[in-house]
């Protein structure tokens, strides 16, 4: 087994991405974009930047003079999407198999698939698949506003990827474009099309969850929910030699998707252990501008972890996860009662479901009448379709299914009009209802595209207004093109991983025999005084080779061939040998060895096998017997070896009969004759 | 090793529906369904066969059901709750989601309609739920280390399933009721090539081929459209679930395309309730009603209204669903005192009504005078329609489904017994597969496949993989004797990769079977080659 990580990703919204090679079969483990750096980007000007968008691009000959961060520093032009770099190293046409494992790590599969000659089986869960085509719809209907501003260029090549443009960015902007080493220049795709998506989805296979799909007769795959998001899953790859388990970003608490399914990944020879989500654990969380969060800090508690197997029963991260969500929304609260409007372009579809649920019950519970919309332009099908995937969601959500309630409250709230729905900001029903102060979600949480950039340009001056955001790496970068920032900031962190405290004894009870962990998390862990199974660390962008796995591999034989097998049986070693004759057949990852009755076959070659040393005596015993006068002498052969006898027989026939170690050579002009002496020389020896 | 098959119900018959199959030590029950013709102990399977001592936690692994009708999941809240079952319970999620309602509807018809003693309790209902796990389809499910459980798409009612099951190395199916022609509002069934040792399988239609099902549709259409046209009523009397829904969506479609604006009713018992189980559970109707949930979701239905008493006389046309089903009390039965002395009006029936209710008697007899009870007689002018199209494949379906699979061997269940007799006959001939049809309480005995593991060695595997061409030439002289076309068909050259490799199975004492390249042999000897 070959693995190479290709990128670990960078948190929710940029899952990691390996390459895994196992049985001969090429294996893609997701393929994400990395979306923050759509942040080196400005925004879709106003007809106010436009001024400095065009003298950006007049003034030919800047300079940078001081590594000086300001909106005009940003890219004004058409942005592209950067994805996997090291994945461009490698020949799309020789992947074999892709595995999704949730809807984020799909967003930069349309990139491959309409690559030439791509022909891997695309393997998806069916609810990540279906979310992340919306998901994928959404991102190409907001690029559409780029495109409509700058219009189509017809040079192929943007001017901002230039060296020389590089040289005179800001050093934050230069890494975002280029990475630390300045090689990931290669990274940058434009955007895909809506043709792209739809393609794309077209040579997808979809799964449930534990639902068993045999690649080419060797390969068993099976996912398990993950706990992370809708669909999101890890794998079980089962083969002829072994099992391996991959394990990406899991959560053990989710109120909205189906929970981390642990147990299934139990006993594996070996166990991809790829969540990163611990890497930002130590990271300070920078609070808003004008706004201390108390809650923002290291939100993942101290574990109180107990047996091995009660990881759910630890009930505190969820009522953490609760308290913050009521936090937020009391917040959100305050400021609609405040007479501010709350702007929320968080994309973590947990988190918007929860937080909607939750600040409509609190709305009314504190009879604030104020309007709540959703503004994008797939929210509309993704409402509905949450609906009707009871089989995906989490138990307590299941248990609204069995007592005929609805599994998510807003199909409630959209009849009771107390949530509004709208595809985009220019659509007439919402100009004509739209009422301030109102809360209003809507993405994208890059804050460069969709509608939270026209939002955001409306509230940024009103310091009574406030912006809730995900956890951002650079907060000072993402507010920038709307300085100078008045509106109060929110930033949460919401958890999508397993907590440090709970990967070793997460790792002790699923048993793996090998683990394959993290370089960068090496020094957070300790598996030192591990012995119930062994780990190798894995760095991007290297190849590690584990042999986990014995050379040879499980077979079954059928019944009814076994019972026709001939026994040898070689009395000194008490080993008994039989010579199969039989049809080999490779299904769903195991060897059978069936029962043949093609004639063809059995009737082939029969050049056996035979060992053991002719002992010369038996052998002239059995010439005298069939009539056969003969002498015997030791003498070398051309090497010279001493151990070579000489049989020579004169009547009836003449011939010569060398008896070597390892060869019995039968010299005679008569073929009959030594057809006659290979029969009884057949006799002696043992055969298979 | 073998497999034994208990059938303690639907064994030459229709009705509680109970299979116990003892796979490789592993006892599980298929379905376990109530009699709706009996009052009797012939109502229920009968559970001491399973275990005399009644222990049925230790003799029995898990109880998988299949659908929600009654007569597969009728007796489960009994068996759990009064009898004392306590292990898993496995169904899909749509059965899980409506069987309890089918339960409660039946218990209060029993007790409150009937006036009967009854079997199990609400809150046995509710407590017998409990122990179900809901299953997705295809989703391996891995009850215990050896005993594994996969459902297949049935298409008979909403969640319908087929159940796949493996323990060590013995495979079977057993189908519970399935449709192979998709429907309106459901699809076809669908299963994977399997090898099976077993398959169980209905056989309601054994005989019978049908012919399309839409003919059926319009033909019901047609006749309801005629009786609103000319001022009718139009009652439809069904249970809760499935049909109310089913006939519903193909009314609705009718609506919009003839415009029609006549009202349709469902009676307080049915319900919206109902529809909204079915809403939520639109990922399990068929494609073409799953792609269209965002616009419109096919269970939101337009056109219905609920039902209030005070309309039973008002003038004009409508069309009203009713429960119970087969008019057998309740509201049903009040609609139709109002309804049927008016042969303006109209009244549809399934095919199948049990014996004893006011839909047997319409159905049974051209008697215009029916007895509701000592006191009150019918005068029944109403035209009657009989619902020609039934949720079961035909003797075809299962023929296909049968060579499709291909198991060793076949048990039919679920049928009437000369039917299935035809049928047996039928598969053994043309299929050349024995097959069985036990009556209740009895069994069968089949083998089961065997396996014996070993070990193969990485060379052996690969030399397998050694690419072994053979070219043939094929000249004039060997074609002549065949005809133009063959020879036309025949290339000139022929290719064959036939890969061979020499494996010996060596058996050592207390060690693994293994399979070596025979050049591994002699390492495994100690021993050297001699060539002659």
């Amino acid at each position: 087994m070959k693995f190479t990580c290709l990128s670990k990703g960078r948190g929710f919204h940029f899952p990691p991405c390996h390459m895994l090679n196992c049985c001969g079969i090429r294996i893609l483990l997701d393929c994400p974009l990395d979306l923050s750096a759509l942040m080196a980007f400005s925004p879709v000007p106003t007809s106010l930047d436009a001024f400095s968008f065009e003298e950006s691009n007049n003034n030919e000959k800047r300079q940078k003079i001081e590594d000086l961060l300001e909106a005009k520093s940003l890219i004004f032009a058409e942005p592209w999407y950067k994805t996997v770099n090291s994945l461009h190293l490698w020949n799309a046409s020789l992947i074999d198999v892709i595995l999704i494992s949730s809807p984020m790590g799909i967003m930069g599969l349309p990139f491959l698939t309409r690559r030439k000659g791509f022909s891997a089986k695309i393997y998806v869960t069916l609810a990540s698949a279906r979310l992340g085509q919306l998901m994928m719809e959404d991102l190409v209907s907001m690029h559409a506003e780029f495109r409509q501003f700058y219009g189509l260029k017809e040079s192929n090549f943007p001017p901002w990827l230039r060296q020389e443009e590089l040289e005179i960015l800001p050093s934050v902007l230069k890494e975002i474009l280029a990475g630390k080493d300045g090689v990931e220049l290669g990274a940058w795709m434009p955007m895909y099309s809506a043709a792209d998506v739809k393609d794309c989805m077209l040579k997808i296979n979809t799964l449930n969850y534990a639902q068993e799909v045999c690649y080419n007769g060797t390969l068993v795959i099976k996912a398990f929910s993950s706990g992370v998001e809708i669909g999101s899953c890890n794998w079980i790859l089962n083969g002829p030699k072994g099992d391996i388990a991959y394990l990406s970003n899991s959560c053990f608490f989710s109120a909205h998707a189906m929970a981390f399914d642990y147990r299934s990944l139990r006993g594996t020879c070996a166990l991809i252990y790829s969540d990163f989500s611990s890497l930002s654990d130590t990271q300070d969380i920078e609070d808003g501008d004008n706004y201390t969060d108390p809650t923002s800090d290291k939100l993942l508690p101290p574990s109180s972890f107990q047996d091995s197997d009660g990881f759910n029963l630890n009930s505190d991260e969820d009522l953490e996860e609760k308290e913050k969500l009521v936090f937020i929304c009391s917040c959100a609260i305050e400021c609609v009662k405040d007479g501010g409007s709350v702007l929320i372009p968080i994309n973590r579809l947990g988190t918007i479901l929860q937080l909607l649920e939750e600040m409509t019950t609190l709305l009314e519970a504190s009879a604030t009448e104020v309007p709540v919309y959703i503004i994008s332009s797939v929210a509309e099908e993704l409402l509905v379709w949450l609906n009707i995937i009871p089989e995906w969601l989490c138990k307590q959500r299941q248990e609204r299914l069995f007592s005929g309630e609805f599994l998510f409250a807003h199909v409630k709230l959209l009849k009771e009009k107390k949530i509004h729905v709208v595809p985009d900001i220019h659509s007439h029903g919402f100009l004509k209802n739209w009422r301030e102060p109102c809360i209003v979600f809507c993405p994208h949480w890059s804050l460069r595209m969709g509608p939270v950039v026209h939002l955001l340009r409306r509230w940024c001056g009103d310091p009574k207004s406030l912006l809730i955001l995900e956890d951002m790496e650079n907060l000072e970068l993402a507010l920038l093109p709307f300085k100078p920032v008045a509106m109060k900031v929110l930033q949460c962190l919401f958890p999508s991983g397993i907590g440090l405290q709970k990967v070793q004894p997460l790792l002790k009870t699923l048993q793996p025999k090998t683990v394959l962990f993290p370089e960068d998390l090496r020094l957070k862990t300790n598996f030192s005084c591990e012995k119930s199974f062994s780990v190798s660390y894995y760095t991007e962008a290297e190849t590690l080779k584990v042999s986990r796995q014995k050379d040879s591999s499980e077979i079954k034989i059928a019944a009814d061939l076994a019972s026709q097998f001939y026994w040898k049986t070689f009395k000194k070693e008490g080993i008994n040998v039989n010579r199969l004759k039989g049809k080999l057949l490779m299904e769903n990852g195991r060897h059978h060895l069936f029962l043949d009755n093609d004639k063809k076959t059995s009737s082939g070659n029969s050049s056996l096998l035979r060992c053991g040393l002719l002992d010369s005596n038996k052998f002239l015993a059995k010439l005298s017997k069939m009539g056969i006068n003969a002498s015997m002498e030791r003498g070398t052969d051309d090497a010279g070896s001493t151990n070579v006898r000489i049989v020579h027989t004169e009547k009836p026939y003449k011939a010569l009969i060398e008896i070597g170690n390892t060869s019995t050579a039968i010299t005679t002009v008569d073929a009959n004759v030594a057809s006659i002496l290979y029969k009884a020389i057949d006799n002696i020896l043992d055969e298979v | 090793m073998a497999i034994e098959t208990l059938v303690l119900g639907a064994g030459q018959e229709v009705g509680k529906s109970c299979v116990v199959v003892n796979i490789n030590g592993k006892r599980i029950m298929f379905d376990c369904g109530m009699h709706m013709g009996y009052n009797d102990h012939r109502q229920f399977p009968d559970f001491s066969l399973i275990s005399p001592s009644r222990n049925f936690n230790d003799a029995l692994s898990c109880i998988i059901i299949t659908h929600f009708h009654l007569d597969h999941v009728g007796a489960l809240a009994y068996f759990t709750e009064v009898c004392g079952y306590s292990g898993p319970v496995y169904m899909t999620y749509p059965t899980k989601a409506l069987a309890p309602l089918m339960l409660e509807d039946y218990r209060k018809v029993m007790v409150n309609r009937r006036g009967e003693e009854e079997q199990f309790t609400s809150d046995h209902i509710a407590e017998c739920m409990k122990k179900v796990i809901a299953v997705d389809l295809k989703q391996t499910v891995q009850v215990d280390e050896d005993l594994e459980i996969r459902a297949y798409y049935a298409g008979h009612v909403i969640g319908a399933a087929m159940f796949y099951v493996k323990v060590g190395d013995a495979e079977m199916v057993y189908t519970g009721d399935y449709n192979m022609t998709p429907d309106r509002h459901l699809g076809a069934a669908q299963i994977d090539r399997l090898r099976l040792d077993l398959l169980i399988t209905e056989s309601t239609y054994a005989t019978t081929i049908r012919d399309s099902k839409y003919a059926r549709e319009r033909e019901f259409l047609k006749a309801i459209h005629k009786c609103v046209s000319g001022g009718g009523k139009v009652l439809i009397p069904t249970f809760a679930l499935g049909r109310a829904q089913e006939l519903c969506i193909l009314l609705e479609d009718y609506w919009e395309r003839m415009n029609l604006k006549v009202p349709i009713y469902f009676s307080a018992g049915l319900t919206i309730q109902a529809n909204m189980y079915y809403k939520m559970l639109i990922g399990w109707t068929s494609q073409k009603i799953k792609d269209t949930y965002s616009t419109h979701n096919a269970f939101d239905f337009k056109n219905v209204h609920k039902f209030e008493r005070s309309m039973l006389d008002a003038p004009g046309p409508c069309v009203l669903f009713a429960t119970p089903g087969m008019i057998s009390g309740g509201f049903s039965l009040e609609v139709f005192k109002h309804w049927a002395p008016s042969e303006n009006n109209l009244v549809t029936l399934p095919g199948y009504c049990l014996a004893g209710t006011v839909g047997h008697k319409l159905i049974s007899g051209k008697s215009t005078n029916i007895d509701i009870d000592p006191d009150t007689q019918i005068d029944v002018r109403c035209q009657i329609h009989q619902l020609a199209f039934s949720p079961h494949t035909d003797s075809k379906g299962i023929m296909d489904l049968v060579k499709f699979l291909s198991p060793k061997h076949v048990i039919l269940v679920h049928g009437e017994k000369p039917k299935m007799d035809s049928l047996k006959e039928r598969i053994h001939s043309e299929l050349e597969i024995p097959c069985y049809n036990p009556a209740n309480n009895e069994t069968v005995n089949i083998p089961s496949t065997n396996y014996v593991n070993a070990e193969a060695s990485g060379t052996f595997i690969r030399n397998c993989l050694n690419p072994n061409f053979k070219f043939q030439k094929c000249n004039s002289v060997d074609t002549r004797d065949s005809t133009l076309i063959d020879r036309n068909l025949t290339p000139e050259l022929q290719v064959e990769d036939e890969r061979v490799a020499d494996g010996v199975l060596v058996m050592e004492s207390n060690k693994k079977a293994k399979i070596v390249h025979r050049d591994e042999v002699l390492l495994m000897l100690d021993e050297k080659k001699q060539e002659a």
